[in-house]
């Protein structure tokens, strides 16, 4: 399966992205957290460039013991990326889509080799 | 600073542009071989408000024209007395980027900038006629001073026919009626009605004025005698008490945009307009399609029990609304079965129109249309453009022609 080279490790800083094609398919690299995850460029819902849109972390509702609303805050852990078209907002870690965690964007593995990122693309 | 694409699309904010963003849809139109039919788009938008001080300059009013300039200058949107907008997140916090750097792309001068950004959008989706309205006047009908809608419904027509209609014919609008006033709405309908680029006329729902009022059906009949449609374009209010008890967006869009439609189509129909204006051609513009099932089941479930309320109607409620039009975006597809029984429901074959609401943040691509596992090959082409063509008397774009022969 061939590999497309990504970037050096040392112009691609975390919280960095880059895209990258293979062929027809384009296909989006995050560095994110010190792992790199890669997935396709293809919004699951009507085709977008979903790895192009704005990095926001997740929005969680702030509940009391009571289980009274305090408010909201962003989320430490877990960042999404929105697709631009329309919003669909996808997990960095999983590719997950975060209204509905059964749909999931076609992922793909990335190597390292020495100071060098490569995409594996099937 | 750069917009967060690909490298090969890499741009910088300054340099945003809307063919590059919908590379991705392009890519689809070739895929699907759009070229080989017309596809019509029923809703789309612009930003009239970009073009504010062109259109005061076709305000009549001198007094009116002089309060939104003054205005204009003191408020930070930029709208001043015109705006009555209110609270509203249409850009999901700056997660639809669209919204925040429209206002930087760059357009040559040769032509109006509004056209130029239509036919980025256009030629990228596959769209060869689109029906184009306005986007913070859809809440105009709200504002508390009904001359204001008047004066600037009409300076917004003038402004539109002469600075856009005339001069791209794959642009054509609805023109806005300033409902408030059924007398200025009907000198609108006289004005304007046989004006290049202008296929039917325009209500926004978001108002107070029950479309079933005695001061409104010399205008239906006038629409009628020259066949031209009348579409009611949805639209939200959060100040509306009902719609104020939600305290999220995604409520208020979800059922603001179908709450007015609902009331204005319940009273068209239970006041007998279909009967007195039997060749009037009536579309609903932008609230979806779950909720026509609704409708159709709710009101012929009771016209049965109580059909002496509604004495003028000759057949059903659903028989009415499956008389109607309606246009398809924001398209509700989780429910494939749903979606299918209705379409069956409101005769999609010869009464659904496509549209896209581009560049809002729920628009709709042909594919969703194109897509569908339950539609043959003609019923895919009628609804993305055939319906369209026939309902407003459109010609075949000339190069769709080329391609038929």
């Amino acid at each position: 399966m061939p590999e497309i080279h990504v970037a050096k490790i040392a112009q691609f800083p975390d919280g960095d992205r880059r895209i990258v094609s293979s062929g027809e398919t384009e296909i989006g690299v995050f560095h994110w957290g010190g792992q790199f995850y890669a997935y396709e460029n293809l919004c699951l819902h009507q085709g977008g460039p979903a790895c192009e849109g704005v990095m926001m972390h997740k929005v969680e509702d702030v509940l009391a013991p009571d289980r009274t609303f305090q408010g909201q805050r962003f989320s430490k852990d877990e960042m999404h990326f929105v697709c631009p078209w329309h919003g669909y907002e996808y997990d960095v870690k999983t590719g997950e889509c975060a209204g509905d965690r059964k749909l999931k964007l076609r992922s793909f593995e990335v190597v390292r080799r020495g100071e060098d990122i490569y995409v594996v693309a099937d | 600073m750069d917009l967060p694409l690909s490298d090969f699309r890499k741009m910088e904010v300054a340099e945003f542009d809307t063919s590059k963003l919908l590379a991705n849809a392009a890519k689809q139109a070739k895929q699907r071989g759009y070229h080989r039919f017309p596809i019509v788009d029923v809703d789309s938008h612009h930003y009239e408000t970009e073009a504010i001080d062109e259109i005061l300059e076709y305000m009549d009013d001198p007094v009116i024209q002089q309060l939104a300039r003054s205005a204009r200058q003191a408020t930070a949107k930029g709208n001043g007395a015109l705006s009555v907008g209110g609270v509203g997140y249409q850009d999901m916090g700056g997660r639809v980027m669209r919204y925040s750097v429209r206002g930087m792309e760059k357009t040559p001068k040769d032509r109006h900038r509004d056209i130029h950004l239509a036919m980025r959008w256009m030629d990228a989706i596959g769209i060869d006629i689109a029906i184009m309205f306005p986007t913070p006047m859809l809440q105009l009908g709200l504002h508390p001073q009904v001359e204001v809608e008047v004066a600037l419904a009409r300076a917004y027509n003038r402004w539109l026919c002469e600075r856009v209609l005339a001069h791209e014919p794959r642009i054509r609008s609805m023109l806005y009626l300033p409902f408030n006033d059924a007398e200025a709405s009907y000198k609108m309908v006289q004005e304007f009605g046989g004006t290049k680029g202008v296929v039917g006329f325009m209500v926004t729902s978001a108002r107070y004025r029950p479309v079933h009022h005695n001061s409104y059906m010399k205008t239906y009949a006038l629409l009628e005698e020259m066949n031209l449609p009348l579409a009611f374009h949805a639209g939200y209010n959060w100040n509306d008490q009902t719609v104020g008890m939600m305290n999220k967006f995604i409520s208020v869009h979800a059922l603001g945009f179908v709450f007015y439609n609902m009331v204005h189509l319940a009273n068209w129909i239970t006041n007998g307009l279909p009967e007195r204006f039997p060749k009037l051609k009536v579309l609903w513009v932008e609230s979806g399609l779950a909720w026509v099932p609704f409708m159709m089941q709710r009101f012929d479930n009771e016209y049965m029990m109580r059909t002496s309320e509604a004495p003028a109607l000759k057949k059903l409620p659903s028989d009415y609304m499956r008389d109607m039009f309606f246009s398809t975006q924001p398209m509700e597809i989780t429910d494939m079965g749903m979606l299918e029984q209705t379409f069956r429901m409101l005769k999609a074959d010869t009464q659904l129109l496509y549209s896209s609401d581009y560049p809002h943040w729920d628009f709709d691509l042909p594919s969703t249309i194109y897509d569908l596992p339950f539609l043959d090959e003609t019923a895919k082409r009628n609804i993305l453009g055939g319906n369209a063509m026939r309902l407003f008397n459109l010609d075949m774009p000339a190069h769709k022609m080329a391609a038929a022969e």
